[in-house]
């Protein structure tokens, strides 16, 4: 399968292209031929026997053929004629939606619940804003708080996912055995996760580059394992149930029974959707305030020094950077914001268990992150709100068992979709959604750069 | 004494699975610098091919021996495990070659879960037991009641490993595939300037590990008699443990590294507790990571600037 281009772009080769299309298809074929063509299952006996679905491996191997075909043939000479041609630098002015994208977002989201609420009453608008805005403002969250190891100091972590544990723990251990209110929690959660983020930072600080990403692997999942096993404090895998509600302060809450039910100080009918909607700003402001945490840092000697230690560790220690306590500031920092939004998370479920806090977690928070394009705030929001509000509106596809049938499940679907595109937009964009960055020290005038001269640090 | 024994044959039973699985993570990172996070699941899609094929010979096809039908599944596996090895490189990996060090990461991350979530959709999510293939088993030694024994399956798991790691010593010495692989991870460019085909032998690379996985993953459903989709996670990070701890990059390693973790678990579990014994695995990890990064047989790394 050579990729050479043809001679002349204009006309598709068609003979190769073919040829290629037999052959991907006959790969296609011995791929899911088996697994797919002959699936296991029990009978009646709980016996494994094998049943074969020939028709779907047809289809399938039908339709890599013909994609090959039509990537062979149309697809990649266009490519190379595009990428021949010399890139003409825009001079133009980006356009008003460019420009303020910030401030169209912010708005977007401040007003996001009342436009909900608005256009489907309350009971119809719980979904959208649990499942859609808090759920993607969560990740929104962690993907910030790991943008601050990741692409600021260019620490591969992948065990982040452990301080959203440990946040997650603290308030739920202490709210139901304490009684404490969330908003003592909150920040004990937070300096409770940077402990472990100082702790956890310590003894890493010597590796490099994938080492150190495997080793933070090892340590999230030795914590999630230590959560299943240490049923004493934990109660293992079955979780903590009946975490209690965040209320306003204690002058408004959330429970009906209460004689302050925000209901009933605003003389209106019961409904959970007021919870939901005080989540979503909660976390809006959670969010908002990691932002803010992280462009002010930037600016900030400490910030700096991450960003230098990206670009480049030797230079870094001879100009007399302290390294390991930059290392560990970011590692403390970022956890704190795992903490925070783990106490969060724990408070909107009113449950916690392990499974909460897999490897696939933060999986998913770094490749928000990297495909957002590290260290671009914009682009990681972006990202977050693709991958995940992306997936959760597969678990609206239910109208697709009109076409595939009654046993069609798409929420099966969303996992494998999520994975083919975390591949695909790694192999379209390396770099991430958003590919230029704006620099927080600059000569004479603030200049965005592209995203390929930064550095993706050492660490 | 029983136990410790009992515990040693287990152990080197287990590592020898690792070690198979580890030859391919040390591979890749030794010729591409990548840890190939799907390897993992490609070892438990592998054991799914062998279920499936397993199945296909003694129920459709009636093939009585137990010693035949395995020999076929394994080598059926082993082709298309590496056949998937190779799809999955020219699709998700090389496109990213040369580009910057997270990319292939994120995709070979994106990779494993694609798998995962692939089997879970085409296969269903609950368990597949096989009933038992081998149950024979050789007392060795009694005392006070304990019998210390050696189970064909165990007997066939080492055997298998054995001639395996022989043969492939024999490809990566002595042949010109295994100087080209060589060649490469010393210096790529230098060998694609003394004419090697570098993309090929890194495809290859990727091929002979899915294979090794592919074997690991039948004697896998062999000597556990049960497969589940999210079976490639914890085998595949324990099997990078071994790869880490043997020296990344060294295949003599990776088996020790192998047997080293299989010997540990078997021994925590069997003096400790089960609980725990993951907690072990995955604490050795960053304990050897922190104080030993080059292994025990590894090449010490030297920083440049």
């Amino acid at each position: 399968m050579s990729t050479s281009a043809p001679a002349r772009p204009f006309e598709p080769d068609f003979a190769a292209a073919a040829k290629d299309a037999v052959l991907s298809g006959v790969i296609a074929l011995g791929i899911f031929g088996p697994l797919v063509g002959l699936r296991t299952t029990q009978n009646m006996s709980n016996q494994l026997i094998v049943e074969s679905h020939w028709g779907l491996v047809a289809i399938i191997v039908g339709i890599v053929a013909v994609g090959r075909f039509v990537l062979r043939a149309f697809v990649f000479p266009r490519m190379a004629m595009w990428k021949a041609q010399p890139k003409v630098e825009s001079t133009a002015e980006p356009s008003f939606l460019r420009r303020n994208i910030k401030t169209i977002g912010l708005v977007f989201l401040l007003f996001y619940p009342v436009i909900i609420v608005s256009m489907l009453g309350y009971q119809q608008s719980i979904k959208w804003v649990d499942n859609f805005g808090i759920q993607i403002l969560i990740y929104v969250m962690l993907g910030w708080g790991l943008n601050i190891v990741v692409g600021l100091a260019g620490l591969l972590d992948l065990g982040y996912v452990a301080f959203y544990a440990v946040g997650a723990y603290s308030y739920a251990l202490l709210a139901t055995h304490f009684g404490l209110s969330f908003w003592i929690l909150l920040p004990l959660a937070g300096i409770l996760a940077a402990m472990w983020g100082i702790i956890l930072g310590f003894p890493v600080l010597r590796l490099r580059g994938d080492y150190l990403a495997i080793v933070t692997l090892a340590f999230g999942e030795i914590i999630r394992l230590v959560l299943i096993n240490w049923r004493e404090l934990t109660n293992g895998s079955a979780g903590i149930s009946s975490i209690p509600k965040v209320d306003l302060f204690g002058w408004i809450t959330f429970n009906v029974a209460d004689p302050n039910y925000v209901g009933k100080v605003f003389g209106l009918a019961n409904s959970s959707a007021y919870y939901k909607i005080f989540l979503y700003y909660l976390i809006l402001a959670l969010a908002l305030l990691t932002a803010f945490v992280t462009i002010r840092l930037r600016r900030m000697p400490i910030g700096r020094a991450w960003e230098a230690l990206r670009e480049d560790e030797v230079a870094c220690r001879s100009l007399g950077i302290n390294t390991t306590n930059t290392k560990l500031t970011a590692f403390a920092i970022g956890a704190m914001f795992g903490g925070f939004a783990g106490s969060f998370f724990a408070a909107r479920q009113g449950f916690v268990s392990p499974e909460s806090f897999v490897f696939l977690e933060s999986a998913v928070i770094v490749a928000i992150v990297v495909l957002g394009g590290m260290g671009s705030m914009i682009g990681v929001a972006i990202a977050a709100v693709a991958m995940i509000g992306g997936t959760e509106i597969l678990r609206e596809l239910s109208f697709l068992k009109v076409v595939f049938g009654s046993d069609f499940n798409p929420d099966l679907f969303r996992m494998l979709i999520f994975g083919l595109a975390m591949v695909t937009i790694m192999v379209w964009k390396p770099r991430g959604f958003v590919g230029q960055r704006e620099p927080t020290a600059f000569l004479t005038e603030r200049k965005a750069v592209s995203g390929s001269l930064v550095q993706e640090g050492h660490g | 004494m029983e136990l410790f024994l009992q515990q040693f044959i287990n152990g080197v039973t287990l590592g020898s699975i690792y070690g198979l699985i580890a030859i391919g993570y040390t591979m890749v990172f030794g010729i591409i610098g990548m840890v190939n996070f799907s390897h993992g699941d490609v070892f438990m899609v592998s054991s799914f091919i062998a279920l499936i094929f397993f199945l296909v010979l003694t129920t459709w096809l009636g093939v009585a021996s137990v010693a035949l039908a395995l020999l076929i599944v394994m080598v059926i596996s082993m082709v298309l495990t590496g056949l998937m090895s190779w799809t999955i490189e020219r699709v998700a990996y090389r496109p990213l070659r040369g580009s910057f060090r997270l990319a292939p990461l994120i995709s070979a991350i994106g990779m494993s879960i694609v798998l995962s979530n692939f089997i879970q959709v085409a296969q269903g999510p609950r368990n597949k037991p096989v009933p038992p293939m081998v149950t024979e088993s050789i007392a060795l030694w009694e005392r006070n009641g304990f019998t210390v024994s050696v189970s064909y399956k165990q007997l066939i798991i080492i055997a298998v490993t054995a001639v395996l790691l022989a043969c492939f010593w024999f490809l990566v010495q002595k042949t010109s595939l295994g100087r080209a692989q060589r060649a490469c991870e010393q210096d790529r460019k230098m060998a694609a300037l003394l004419g090697i085909n570098v993309d090929r032998t890194i495809s290859l690379t990727f091929v002979m590990g899915a294979a090794l996985a592919a074997v690991a993953g039948t004697l896998f459903l062999m000597y556990y008699g049960v497969v589940n989709f999210s079976d490639g996670f914890v085998p595949g990070v324990k099997a990078f443990t071994a790869a880490v701890l043997g020296g990344i990059g060294s295949l003599p390693g990776a088996v020790l590294g192998g047997l080293l973790i299989g010997l540990i678990e078997t021994f925590w579990s069997g003096y400790f507790s089960i609980d725990y014994k993951d907690v072990a695995a995955f604490s050795i990890l960053a304990i050897v990571l922190i104080f030993m990064p080059q292994g025990i047989l590894g090449r010490p790394e030297v920083e440049k600037v």
